[in-house]
């Protein structure tokens, strides 16, 4: 049992040891140097691109830091306690406000507005606001990241249907169809420790999620019920295997094997499926808009936005790379190295997105995204909604109960901001 | 220069570091776990709030906490017996006279001991995969049923004590192997030549003259078990439905991924108090022993 500190060193050393080898090269004379810190793969795909933008900008060299996702929150904030923040990084566009509120990045308002490359009215209008908190933009977003209905076709033809689902009530009744036999076979595919898909449904209601500028929870709603009751169900019904992603081990792989029909994903999957399935089963696979209670639903605006720190000395370097990556021809590169989708309409106008089968449907999902409360505890709330959702499907607790526990939850989580508020102190938004 | 003076000039060194980077930082916390230090007090102190036992209050009124006690609890009460366990029955096995390849053994026993935790863990993690895991492959080719050993609420907490066990018997099995040692070999001598069987010797004269032994072990090993952490780290991340998030884990998400260090050094000394309070009553616990 050793000391919390001590394993923290170990993992950071461990996932940090690429890292290290990156930022040692030898600086030459009279170059500037550019700290951009990124989250996950996005860090490789970025290296391919870079080289360009370097020979467009003699002197100024870029050092990327790749941040592995589950440590990046936590070195972001501590790099902020620490004034070692880099000049520019990759943000989750759900931790904008959090970094808002620590007042730790840039407002980009005027370098927006004088830009000839980044064009707010371009940009998918729901991830855009995603980065705009108390009207001022402190982001540009980089990629979108929604969720939508990965399928088997065949498996849905083989139970009488030629086309993906439209709304709930169908949805559901193809489900119940495809989870035969029981406890063998199942329709959709929710790993229980994650938010992403809980979130989308409720993001469908017309309720917000927060009321009153964010005091206080809104999980007791008609609407956030209904979406919790929908979730719940496909459990009890045995439509959902009660798994968690660890659980699961290899979902592509079960995908495959017809485990499951439906799986509630995002973009990235795409590459995955095109990788990890065999060439005679590529047919069998399609993408389709998440279905909503009533027609096609809403989804979650997720994503990845790039920000600059306040202490950056490089202000204008690093808004110059952050140009660089909105180019709609570099937007495309990036999307063919990683699959990650571009947030702007004139980027998807490339040929490889444009007439890609699969793409198609997260280009229709993108027009109705929602975004989620501009909050800097959202993140928190978001992961105690789902830890109670969990405990609604094991069948613990009922619906009402677990509203209101989500509700209680909240208002705990958000006692801080309703004191600032309150007392007139700056808690942006 | 008088004797004492000197020794103080002597000890002085050590002293201020324990001073600075023990005792300072302890107070500190002490400090911290009355306030509301959080993100907002970290982007201005004029956000910071001071809040009484207020952080405590609340630990105290959170299902998550008492479950998450409750978990470190499970871990102490069954992996410390089993720890002991194992070790000991790992020193004497490897203390008797017929016993071969002694160096090689202890050496082997002990390794996990001295090796990452985070390394072995994701190891464990891999054999202990539900799906395409070699303790799965095996019960399935011996026709028993699979267990989602990670997944389970039910199995993770058991899964974890199995693999703390694992790593850290050998540690309290060369302390054992030390206290063996130290028994006179006459003594059992004696006792066969009286006809004392095997039992009836390690009944009566190994576990007594062990006595002192155990009980340094057992108060560092439950010490130690109190502050789980590594291992759900690592391997579980405090799920399958928080069904092993322990004491320490919940300060470090607190603390390190919210930032909310004045509730994460309330945690903190909450587990403090709890864990002086059971050493202290062991150490009781075993003088009443010795009076009896």
């Amino acid at each position: 049992m050793s000391r919390v500190t001590g394993v923290l060193r170990a993992v950071a050393v461990l996932a940090l040891a690429g890292a290290a080898t990156a930022g040692c090269a030898k600086q030459e004379e009279g170059t500037r140097t550019l700290q951009f810190w990124t989250i996950g793969r996005e860090g490789e795909a970025v290296e391919k691109l870079l080289p360009e933008f370097e020979r467009e900008h003699p002197g100024l060299h870029v050092s990327v830091q790749q941040l592995p996702l589950t440590a990046a929150h936590q070195k972001l904030l501590t790099a902020y306690a620490g004034d070692s923040t880099p000049d520019i990084t990759q943000l989750g566009n759900t931790w904008v406000p959090e970094l808002v509120a620590l007042d730790a990045i840039e407002p980009l308002d005027a370098r927006v507005a004088s830009s000839k490359v980044v064009e707010k009215n371009d940009y998918f209008p729901a991830i855009w606001s995603t980065n705009v908190i108390d009207g001022k933009v402190y982001g540009v977003p980089w990629y979108v990241d929604t969720r939508l209905l990965f399928y088997r076709k065949d498996l849905l033809a083989r139970v009488g249907y030629d086309h993906p689902p439209r709304d709930w009530p169908e949805w559901q009744a193809m489900m119940a169809k495809l989870s035969q036999p029981p406890g063998k076979t199942y329709g959709v595919l929710l790993p229980t420790n994650e938010f992403e898909q809980l979130l989308a449904l409720s993001l469908q209601q017309d309720e917000p999620l927060l009321r009153d500028d964010g005091r206080y929870g809104n999980f007791r709603s008609a609407g956030f019920k209904k979406a919790l009751a929908f979730y719940v169900s496909l459990f009890k019904n045995q439509q959902a295997p009660m798994m968690t992603n660890v659980g699961v081990g290899n979902p592509w792989a079960a995908f495959g094997q017809g485990f499951y029909t439906f799986y509630l994903s995002g973009p990235w999957n795409i590459g995955e499926f095109r990788k990890r399935l065999p060439p005679e089963q590529q047919g069998d696979w399609a993408t389709t808009p998440l279905p909503g209670p009533n027609g096609p639903g809403a989804s979650n605006a997720g994503g990845s936005s790039l920000v600059i720190f306040r202490a950056s000395k490089h202000k204008d370097d690093a808004w110059a790379l952050i140009e660089f990556l909105s180019r709609p021809a570099i937007q495309e590169r990036f999307y063919q190295i990683l699959g990650d989708m571009p947030p702007r309409r004139s980027s998807w106008e490339a040929p490889a997105l444009r007439d890609d089968d699969k793409a198609t449907a997260f280009r229709d999902q993108l027009e109705r995204v929602k975004p989620t409360p501009p909050v800097a505890e959202w993140e928190r709330i978001v992961t105690e909604m789902q830890l109670v959702a969990a405990q609604a499907a094991h069948g613990d607790i009922s619906i009402d109960d677990a509203a209101a526990e989500i509700d209680r939850r909240a208002d705990r989580l958000l006692e801080k901001r309703r004191w600032m508020l309150d007392h007139g102190h700056k808690a942006s938004p | 220069m008088n004797t004492s003076r000197a020794a103080w000039l002597f000890i002085t060194p050590a002293l201020i570091i324990l001073g600075l980077f023990f005792l300072l930082p302890v107070i500190a916390a002490l400090i911290l776990s009355v306030t509301d230090y959080d993100l907002y007090a970290l982007a201005d102190i004029r956000n910071l709030r001071f809040v009484a036992l207020q952080n405590y209050w609340q630990l105290l009124q959170r299902p998550l906490f008492w479950s998450a006690l409750g978990h470190t609890v499970y871990f102490v009460v069954v992996g410390v017996p089993l720890s002991l366990f194992a070790s000991l029955g790992a020193a004497m096995l490897l203390n008797s006279p017929l016993a071969r390849f002694k160096p090689f053994f202890r050496t082997a026993l002990f390794a996990p001991v001295v090796t990452t935790v985070v390394a072995v863990a994701v190891i464990w993690r891999y054999l202990f995969n539900t799906k395409y895991g070699l303790v799965n492959y095996a019960l399935d080719s011996i026709g028993m049923p699979t267990v989602d050993w990670l997944g389970d609420p039910h199995w993770a907490m058991p899964t974890i004590i199995l693999f703390a066990v694992w790593k850290n018997f050998g540690y309290n099995m060369i302390i054992f192997m030390a206290g063996l040692q130290a028994i006179p070999g006459d003594l059992y001598e004696a006792a066969r030549i009286d006809g004392a069987s095997a039992f009836a010797q390690f009944r009566h004269i190994t576990l007594p003259m062990l006595k002192p032994t155990m009980l340094m072990v057992s108060i560092l090993t439950v010490s130690g078990y109190f502050q789980l952490f590594a291992e759900p780290y690592v391997m579980t991340e405090g799920g399958p439905l928080q069904s092993t998030t322990s004491v320490l884990y919940l300060m470090y998400e607190e603390g390190f991924k919210w930032w909310n260090l004045g509730s994460a050094s309330a945690v903190a000394f909450i587990l403090f108090v709890i864990m002086f309070a059971v050493t202290a009553t062991m150490l009781r616990l075993s003088r009443q022993g010795e009076k009896a």
